[in-house]
Order: structure tokens, then sequence, then C-alpha cells
């Protein structure tokens, strides 16, 4: 099997295999937002950042290579991994104390993990639309770190095509495909992927939240990257 | 009126020709308190008023957020009773899904929540911040008037204490997950049972923290015993008295109707449904203050104003269900000479009778197979509007809402233990100023008695950094014209200097 270096370990990969996979195959892992292993990757996010002879790459994206030399868990790319999430954080509004989503939130865990502490830079406070209308799900546009994990999952795993992407840079927002706009009248359901694969507190199957106490929350129990690398192996082993 | 000598101190006749001091914490919790004095050239106080920026902001905030995140997010009003304001909301927000009548898992829990809550609160209000008034004098140096004097000067009392608040922490801790900020009740219900581990290990230490609880009943009967006149005059009025009471007339915490009395002790309203407060309390607006004065309706505003608190509970209570709180309230009661006890400082016993209330109440739930059940959330009929209602350590809190059909907050309307006790911390303070303070120079000690009056009703205002017994104060004092007099400044280590003194 060809093998590539991940800082200092050997990794041996499959053809066509990313960075990231072969990394996650072999149980080291790296961050990731916009990653989901059942959809096709976007490499928006930045959160998997790597280096190939200095020079910056998603390893969502990037193909293992032999013989590469990769860096991933340097000074630099931590730092740099931590002021992208500080940047997701005051780019919207995540008020943890509140949300439903906390201890279950992969941008929270992922903050956790990276080792912030502040938020550093000043917050936008953005007023987005909220979206209450439809009865099993909700909306907090506040929340919405524009990963486009709903925006593929109700494509490719709910068969639905709820959600896009509309605007640019920082203006864009996400669009619910139904007459009104809002997601009563569109076709989602609490149930589906899209939902169920957000990884902050904006897509919400209404009246769950709470019901997980403290403590035994989702991240509460196991870190997110141990349960991540888990279920990672768990599905290469299906499908090997 | 209801207020014996100061009541013409709310408003001075002309207030050009005074004299103005400020007394301003520094620091807040939940309301930022500050007082102000009008003084005439001889000294005499003309004027008494304290003013509360209360945070009204809160019920603006949550509009449009779901119901589902209130009982959460209105726990951040307070670092003190987080749990009071989880709870009102939870009731309240139980109405809207229909689940008037929880499973008794649920409604239990949820009381066990509570009374650890109330333990808590109540040993910090009484040890860690009125303790050091009591033991060492309203006037007393500075430098050793805080919990670190008292660790020093009386170590069994204050390590007590500090224990008995660990433990109703310990109680949160383990049903909400947190000390502070947790997560219990969820729209109708809870999102957890009482493990029989935890059980077991909150039992180990509770015929002890009864103990220490009657300890704690002698030790504040004690010292307002020890000088009888002096307390029973102290900031004293005569009141009206609101809270809540169970169905047999007996002190309630967590659920039941409302009751107020008179300041003869002749019943006003009694076992009054809580969704129809509104009907029965109105909130008059003053020029002067940002917090509203709650009155009864059917007294008006002038004499329907009222306390809310342990005393009120107390003196509205016709038994508390546990024995030995009961026989404790029997003899309190006594001071009351046939009608409601008065004194504002009578509020630290009856303060800790209700520790010991909770602490007995807490090993009474601890033996309670529902504590330890599954039965945990019931839904009902939607309903559009909620009132919930719990008596906080500090007295009534009204939490109401209003909500859409996308189960978002439309209107929200929150009473704290604060604004309803905030017509009786001002008489409070005007009966000290016209008592203690009128024509006598200004000093560090005589301020003191200020906020020895507002700390019986309220540790709120004596915030954090008075955890250590030193409210971090500015005092200035002005002419008629706002020319700076004097000015007497203590830091939050209790260093008391004159700056800038002319
Ligand atoms: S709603 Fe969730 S999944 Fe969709 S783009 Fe926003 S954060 Fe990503
Ligand atoms: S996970 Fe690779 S860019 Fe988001």
């Amino acid at each position: 099997m060809p093998t590539f270096y991940l800082d200092d370990s050997e990794i041996p990969f499959t053809d066509g295999e990313t960075i990231l996979e072969a990394a996650m195959s072999a149980g080291r892992y790296i961050p990731h937002l916009c990653w989901r292993p059942e959809l096709e990757p976007h490499s928006s996010c930045r959160l998997c950042t790597v280096t190939i002879n200095g020079r910056p790459f998603s390893s969502c994206t990037q193909p293992a290579l032999k013989g590469q030399k990769v860096e991933c868990d340097t000074p630099a790319l931590l730092a740099m991994r931590r002021a992208v999430i500080q940047m997701l954080f005051v780019e919207g509004n995540h008020h943890c104390p509140c949300c439903e989503k906390s201890g279950a939130c992969k941008l929270q865990a992922t903050a956790y993990l990276l080792g912030m502490q502040d938020s550093h830079f000043h917050h936008r406070f953005p007023v987005r639309m909220r979206d209450l209308s439809h009865e099993g799900v909700s909306l907090d546009r506040d929340r919405c770190i524009r990963c486009e994990i709903c925006v593929r999952a109700s494509r490719a795993l709910d068969g639905k095509n709820v959600f896009a992407i509309h605007g640019r840079g920082i203006e864009s927002n996400l669009a619910v495909n139904s007459p009104s706009g809002l997601l009563k009248g569109s076709a989602i359901s609490p149930d589906d992927a899209a939902v169920r694969l957000c990884p902050t507190g904006a897509l919400i199957a209404k009246g769950r939240g709470f019901e997980s106490p403290i403590g035994l929350r989702a991240y509460d129990r196991e870190p997110l990257s141990s349960i991540e690398l888990r279920e990672y192996q768990a599905r290469r082993a299906v499908h090997d | 009126m209801l207020s014996r000598v100061a009541a013409p101190l709310e408003t001075a006749t002309h207030p050009e020709a005074l004299r103005r001091v400020v007394i301003e914490p520094v620091s807040r919790v939940e309301g930022h308190g500050k007082v102000t004095l009008l003084l005439d050239d001889e000294g005499h106080v003309r004027q008494a008023r304290l003013h509360i920026a209360e945070f009204r902001g809160f019920e603006t905030f949550i509009q449009g957020r779901p119901y589902r995140e209130v009982p959460v997010l209105v726990q951040r009003l307070c670092g003190i009773c987080p749990v009071s304001h989880h709870l009102a909301a939870a009731k309240a927000i139980d109405v809207l899904v229909g689940a008037r009548t929880l499973t008794p898992t649920a409604e239990k829990l949820r009381r066990l929540l509570h009374l650890g809550q109330t333990l808590q609160s109540h040993a910090l209000h009484f040890f860690h911040l009125a303790s050091p008034d009591l033991l060492f004098g309203y006037d007393s140096d500075v430098a050793s008037r805080n919990i670190i004097g008292v660790i020093q000067a009386h170590p069994t009392i204050a390590l007590q204490g500090v224990k008995l608040r660990k433990y109703g922490q310990e109680v949160i801790r383990i049903l909400s997950g947190k000390r502070v900020h947790g997560v219990l009740a969820i729209p109708g219900g809870v999102n957890r049972s009482l493990s029989r581990d935890d059980g077991e290990s909150l039992k180990k230490d509770i015929d002890q923290v009864v103990a220490w609880s009657q300890g704690a009943v002698k030790t504040a009967r004690d010292l307002y015993l020890a000088d009888l006149e002096k307390n029973a005059a102290f900031g004293s009025f005569r009141s009206n008295f609101v809270s809540l009471i169970a169905r047999d007339g007996s002190l309630e915490l967590y659920d039941g109707g409302l009751r107020a009395r008179d300041h003869l002790g002749h019943e006003v309203f009694d076992h009054l449904n809580c969704d129809r407060y509104l009907r029965h309390i109105h909130e008059e607006v003053k020029s002067w203050s940002y917090m509203k004065f709650p009155f009864i309706v059917a007294l008006g505003s002038d004499e329907g104003w009222y306390r809310v608190g342990p005393l009120a509970r107390l003196n509205n209570a016709d038994r508390i269900r546990t024995p030995l709180a009961e026989s404790e309230r029997a003899v309190f009661a006594r001071l009351g000479e046939g009608g409601p006890v008065h004194a504002t400082m009578a509020y630290h016993e009856a303060r800790m009778i209700e520790m010991l209330y909770a602490a007995e109440a807490i090993r009474e739930l601890l033996d309670d197979p529902d504590c330890y059940g599954s039965d945990l959330v019931i839904r009902g009929e939607r309903a559009f509007e909620g009132v919930g209602v719990v008596e906080a350590p500090r007295g009534t809190l009204i939490h109401h809402y209003e909500v859409d059909e996308t189960d978002a907050i439309v209107r929200a309307n929150l009473i704290v233990a604060t604004t309803n006790n905030n017509n009786a911390m001002n008489t409070a303070v005007r009966e000290v100023a016209a008592r203690d303070l009128d024509g006598r120079e200004l000093t560090e000690g005589l301020l003191n008695h200020i906020e020895v009056a507002i700390r019986a009703y309220d540790p709120c205002l004596s915030c954090a950094t008075h955890a250590l017994g030193a409210m971090a104060l500015d005092v200035s004092l002005e002419d008629a014209s706002g020319l700076l007099v004097d000015r007497l400044v203590r830091d939050s280590d209790g260093r008391v200097a004159r700056p800038g003194a002319p």
C-alpha cells in the first residue's frame, strides 16, 4: 500500500483517497466542518487546511500522493484553525448557553477541540431571518455557517432539494425552496438527513433539544474527534 | 399609612436647596442599586430613595425566541438564584404545552431542585452576606466585617455556612448537570431522573445538614434577641404580605395559589389562581425609578404595596409541613404578638427557618420512590399564554409569556422578587435614614446601616464583590449646586479612603 507522511507519521492510502480520508482511516483526526463522509466534499470551511511544501491545501479535497510530506499539526496551522473558528463564531450569533444544540453542536465541540478561549475578533451581531414556521423544524440563520451540508444532504440523501445558498460573500445566506420561502410549505421533515447533519444549531428538529441532560449529551460523553474517528472507521469497514 | 415614620421622605418639597449623598455599588449582579439621600444644612435627611436599574431588556430580548429556549435563557438573569427563573419559566411553558399537572417524578424532582436552590441561596445570604453585620455590629471595623472576618472569629459558624451552601449546590449539580445554569426542567417535565447512587450520596450528609440548619435558626434568633429592641425597630415598618400558599395553608415554595394578608394579618385574597395575578396586582411607575412599584389592586397604590420573601411567607403560612421547621415557626410567630411580624431584621430568622424546612423536605424527597421514577414528561392541549409563579429565595417570582402558533415568544412579563419588594426596600431605607442617619456626620459605618437594611431583603444588590462583605462603594456628598463637598470610597477589599477631600 502506498503511504505519505502526515507530520511524522506514515499514513497508508488507497488510490483516489483524499488526505483527510486516509488520515481518518489511520486514526488521525483533522478538524473539519463542511466535510461529511457520506457527501461530496465542499472545501469551503478551510478548517481542514494542511500544507504541502509550504502551500496550503484543503485536505478534504486534496488527493493523497505517494511519499508526500504533509504538515498538519504545526503551531502555525493550529493558530490558523483557531482563527477560522473564531471568525465563524463572531460572524453569526452563537449563544451556546441557551442553544438547544449545545453539547451536541459540532461547531462548539470543534471550538473546544481547538482550544478556543475567546472570540478575539469583534462580533458582527448580524440580524437574519429566523424561520419557526414549520411545525417540526426550525431554522435560525444567525447560527448558520454556510457549510452547505444541508444543501447537499437534502439532494443526495433525502432526495428533496430543500435548500440553496443565495447571495455572495459575507451577504450569502441560506434559502429555502418553497413558494413562500419559508420552511412551512417546503418538503422538509424533522427526520431528514439535512436536519440531522447540520453541524450547528441552525437547523433543529423542534422539541428535542434540552431532553438530553447535561453530562449525557453527545459530546459530553466522548470527544468529537474520537466519535468521528470511530464512526468513520466503522463506515469504512462496511464499505470495504 | 403603613409606614410609620418616614413616608414623607420619599419626595422632598424643595430638593434644590438640599445636599445630595449617593451610595452607589460599583459592580452589579441582577440589578444595579443606588441610594440617594438629600440633606439640609443641619444634616437632616429630607429625601431618601433606592434606585434599582432593573434589567427590563430581557423581556424584549426573548421576543421571537422559541419558547423551548426560555427556561434555559432566563436563568442568565441571575447568578444567585438562576434555578428560580428556570422553574418559573418552565411552569409557564408547561401551560403552553398543556402539562398543568406533571408526572409525580417530574414534579418532585423540580421541587427537589428548588429546595436545593433555597438551601444554597439562604445559606449564602445569611452566612456570607448578612452575618458579618450581625456578628460584629453594623458599624464595626470594615476591614473585618466580611466572611473572612467571620471565619477568623467564628470558625464553626462560618464553616457550617460554607458547607450548607455546598450541599445545596450539590443537589443542583446532580439534578441539572451544573452547579450554576444547568438544565433540569423541559416543557412538560424534566430531562432526567435521580439515580440511586446520587440519591444515596445525597442521603449521606442530609442529617448533618438538617442539624446545622437547626443550629442556624438558633444563631439567627439569638442574634436578634440579643438586642431585641434595636432589631425590632431597625428599618422597621408595617406592610401587607404576598406569597404562594399550599392548598392546606402551609408554607409552599414551588406551586400553589397566591395569598395576600394585610398588615394586621387579615386575608386580602387567598388561593388565587396564579393565572389571574394581573387582575389583583398592578405595577405603578414613578418618575424617579426605573423599577416599577407593584401593589394589590384591592388596596390601591398608596396602601396596597407589600413585602415578599421569607418574612412574608412565614407570616402568611398557617403552618409548615415539616416538624422541626414548624416548631421553629411557632416560636418565631410569637414575635408578632398575635399579628404578623413586621421587623426588617426578622427576615434573617425567617430565612433560616425556611432553610431548615428545605433541609427536612430534601430528606423526605430522597426517600421518596417517585424521585427515582422514569415517567418524566407529559403533554396535553396546546395553549398560547402561560403564567408560572414560584417563591424564589428572595420572594415571589412571576413569569408570564404569550407565544404565537410558530412557538415564538410574542410578549413576556417578568415580576421578580426585587420588584415585588421595591417599595418595601425603599421604605426600609427611609426608616434607617430618618432614625439612624438624621443630623449626624456620615461615616462609612453609618452608611452601612442602609446596606444592612437592603441586605435583609436582597443580596443581589450587595452583589458579587460583597461576598467578602465589602460592597465597593463610592459615596459623594455634593452641595445644592452639585459641588463636591466630601467623598468616601470603599474598594472591594474593604479599604476606605477620602480621595480628593477638600
Ligand atoms: S443550516 Fe446548518 S447545514 Fe445548512 S448551511 Fe447552515 S450550518 Fe450548514
Ligand atoms: S472540511 Fe475541508 S474545507 Fe471544510
